[in-house]
């Protein structure tokens, strides 16, 4: 059963196209990444999702259903802002509670001071703290509950964000970037904590973010997005190994995939119509000596990072900047600058291009 | 204290003695010398002064008129604060929502506050006018009787309130879509999400509490201002009728500039000062409790 599947969605602002036909579907228990640079439409799409922006054409399904009506609150998804977008003077168990609240209370039990006393109430309130406290528990959240978000760090926050959106167990999950305001090292230990709450909850998750490395980690598939565009949508290898293109190609990976005119090099099993190739810093290696088929190139730097090196060479036949190759510290030669080598492609993983950018299949 | 710690503290001084200097000239040292006065019968009728201790305040306690005049200056505060504060709040939440005309309708509530109220006073005269006011013929018009806007002792004083909330909504407004402005968008977003589908839920859950800064802000210039009410009922009212609009400001301006009697105006004076001042204070108060909360 698809469970989220978007068909033809067009934005715009104004004139500006936002949004260019983006069409896709997300299974059952799926975590897929939207990724593109800012201001590739990215988050407008998320807010489409949600329903917090109307879209101008094209519809959104979940759970089968056509939700293009509904509103936000009727179409059981939670999200994660940026921001975390937490109530300020709401306490944490409040913020938690929240959506509870809105959902099973009336207008009138909501009051301040006269709703608790209402009939229902009373037992109203002790589920929900039952739930918070379900939360709390599994984020870690125990110790804070009387605090205010003013009070807590921003990764303590970032967690009372993602409770407050889990509470209610929607089906769908949207994240807008929700770990770009953490430092690097909490990042890392909060993007795990996502993977593990994904599988926890078997719900869709859809994760907005510019970081190509929280994509490929967290995602099981990844839609690449450029000027409002859909490139393409796959897996983390997919998208690495298959590209779709030069701009795909140039997204994933650091560092970058090298791009090299093709004609400067003719290969003899270059494909027909390819004007330029690609291949990953690792996809390749390093000689010494002259190899068979080896591209003679000067070394121009070797980047020390411990576990590998990365190495920047001028290829003599395309003299193009930055080729990069990453070989590994240990049992790779040390390079100095100035010498000559020869790089070695392997046949197998070069990426061809025609004009258009589009990727030729071998 | 190290020696930079002390040359940048002396700088501090240093700039900031102009702005000391003009507060103490203009504020600080005329506000003792009015203290000062509160205890002597000094008077511009009078060659001579002397020091009469405490017989100005004892002589304000036993002051039927000072009380009436508290009493009138306290209640029009309050219609002045709620009407105001409130007004402003609604007009502001109407025009951030508008697109084309808001900039008119920003310019159109805010006039008044940038209008003389020398100038504006004979117009609202004109308008509440008995027999020629176009108000009250809209009001015979209708089939009601007429009204005595300012002549009548039960509601000269809500329309002189009337008239204060027209010159400062305007300006409220403009401070409450400040406040409006600076609330983040992703808060209606997570609002939306969360469940708070009507405008009432929305309002309760993000932009009240988001407002509460600029409400309390409002509420204490808007209070400060509607305390020191004088040119409206000078203008048109004179303290009448039969004392109903009878207010402190007034009642000091008639001691010191009518009465010629400048030591118990400055006593008067001087205990609605600090009447003014437990305000602020207490509200300020409030709000720096709040917000640690």
């Amino acid at each position: 059963m698809t469970s989220l599947r978007l068909d033809g969605i067009v934005k715009r602002y104004d004139r500006a196209l936002v949004l260019d036909h983006v069409s896709f579907e997300v299974e059952a228990g799926g975590f897929l990444a939207l990724l593109g640079p800012s201001g590739c439409g990215k988050s407008t799409l998320l807010r489409i999702i949600a329903g917090l922006e109307p879209q101008d054409s094209g519809s959104v399904a979940i759970r089968g259903t056509v939700v293009d009506a509904l509103r936000p609150a009727e179409r059981d998804v939670a999200m994660v802002f940026q921001s975390y977008a937490l109530y300020p003077h709401l306490s944490v168990r409040d913020n938690i509670a929240l959506p509870l609240r809105m959902r099973r209370m009336t207008a009138a039990q909501r009051l301040p001071w006269v709703g608790r006393w209402l009939p229902g109430s009373r037992k109203l309130i002790k589920s929900f703290d039952a739930e918070v406290a379900r939360m709390a528990e599994l984020l870690g959240l125990g110790e804070l509950l009387r605090r205010r978000p003013g009070q807590l760090s921003g990764g303590q926050r970032q967690r009372v964000a993602l409770a407050r959106a889990m509470v209610r167990n929607p089906a769908l999950f949207l994240m807008d970037e929700p770990l770009s305001n953490l430092d690097a090292k909490l990042r890392v230990s909060a993007r795990n904590e996502i993977i593990a709450l994904h599988r926890k909850m078997g719900a869709i998750f859809v994760y907005v973010t510019h970081d190509q490395a929280e994509a490929m980690t967290m995602a099981d598939r990844i839609a690449v997005m450029s000027q409002g565009r859909l490139l393409q949508v796959g897996t983390p290898r997919d998208i690495y190994e298959r590209p779709a293109n030069l701009e795909v190609a140039g997204f994933v990976g650091s560092p970058p995939v090298n791009i090299v005119p093709a004609a400067a090099l003719a290969l003899p099993y270059a494909p027909a119509g390819a004007v330029t190739l690609g291949f990953r810093p690792e996809a390749v290696r390093l000689a010494t000596a002259e190899t068979q088929g080896g591209l003679p190139c000067h070394i121009q730097r070797a980047e020390y990072l411990g576990g590998e090196v990365h190495v920047h060479v001028r290829l003599t036949a395309a003299p193009v900047q930055g080729v990069v190759v990453r070989i590994d510290a240990a049992t790779g030669p040390s390079w100095a600058e100035g010498q000559t080598a020869w790089l070695q492609l392997d046949p197998a993983v070069v990426l061809w291009f025609d004009g258009a950018g589009t990727r030729l299949a071998p | 204290m190290t020696r930079p710690a002390r040359m940048e503290a002396q700088i501090a001084w240093a700039l900031a003695l102009p702005a000391g200097l003009l507060l103490s000239v203009f504020v600080l040292v005329p506000s003792l010398i009015v203290a000062a006065m509160s205890f002597t019968d000094y008077s511009l009728a009078a060659p001579a002064l002397h020091v009469v201790g405490l017989d100005n305040y004892a002589e304000m306690l036993a002051d039927p008129l000072v009380w009436n005049a508290l009493r009138n200056t306290l209640v029009y505060a309050l219609v002045m604060v709620l009407g105001a504060s409130g007004l402003g709040l609604g007009v502001a939440l109407l025009v951030a929502r508008m697109h084309r005309l808001g900039g008119f309708y920003r310019l159109a509530y805010f006039l008044p506050a940038a209008s003389t109220m020398m100038a504006m006073a004979t117009v609202w005269e004109y308008l509440l006018h008995p027999s020629v006011g176009p108000v009250n013929q809209l009001i015979a018009l209708l089939g009601a009787g007429k009204v005595a806007f300012l002549s009548g002792t039960g509601s000269a004083l809500l329309t002189l309130a009337g008239i204060g909330i027209w010159q400062s909504t305007g300006f409220n407004m403009v401070l409450f879509l400040a406040g409006l402005s600076a609330i983040p968008r992703d808060l209606y977003h997570a609002a939306a999400v969360d469940g708070a589908d009507t405008a009432w839920d929305r309002f309760c859950l993000v932009t009240w509490p988001m407002l509460t800064p600029t409400t309390l802000f409002v509420v204490v210039v808007t209070s400060i201002q509607a305390l020191r009410v004088f040119d409206t009922v000078a203008l048109l009212t004179q303290g009448g009728p039969a004392r109903s609009t009878n207010v402190m400001m007034y009642r000091i301006y008639l001691q010191a500039f009518q009465n010629l009697r400048m030591g118990y105006a400055a006593s008067l004076t001087v205990t609605f000062l600090g009447l003014v001042a437990a305000l602020a204070v207490a509200q300020t108060a409030l709000a720096g409790r709040r917000r640690a909360a």
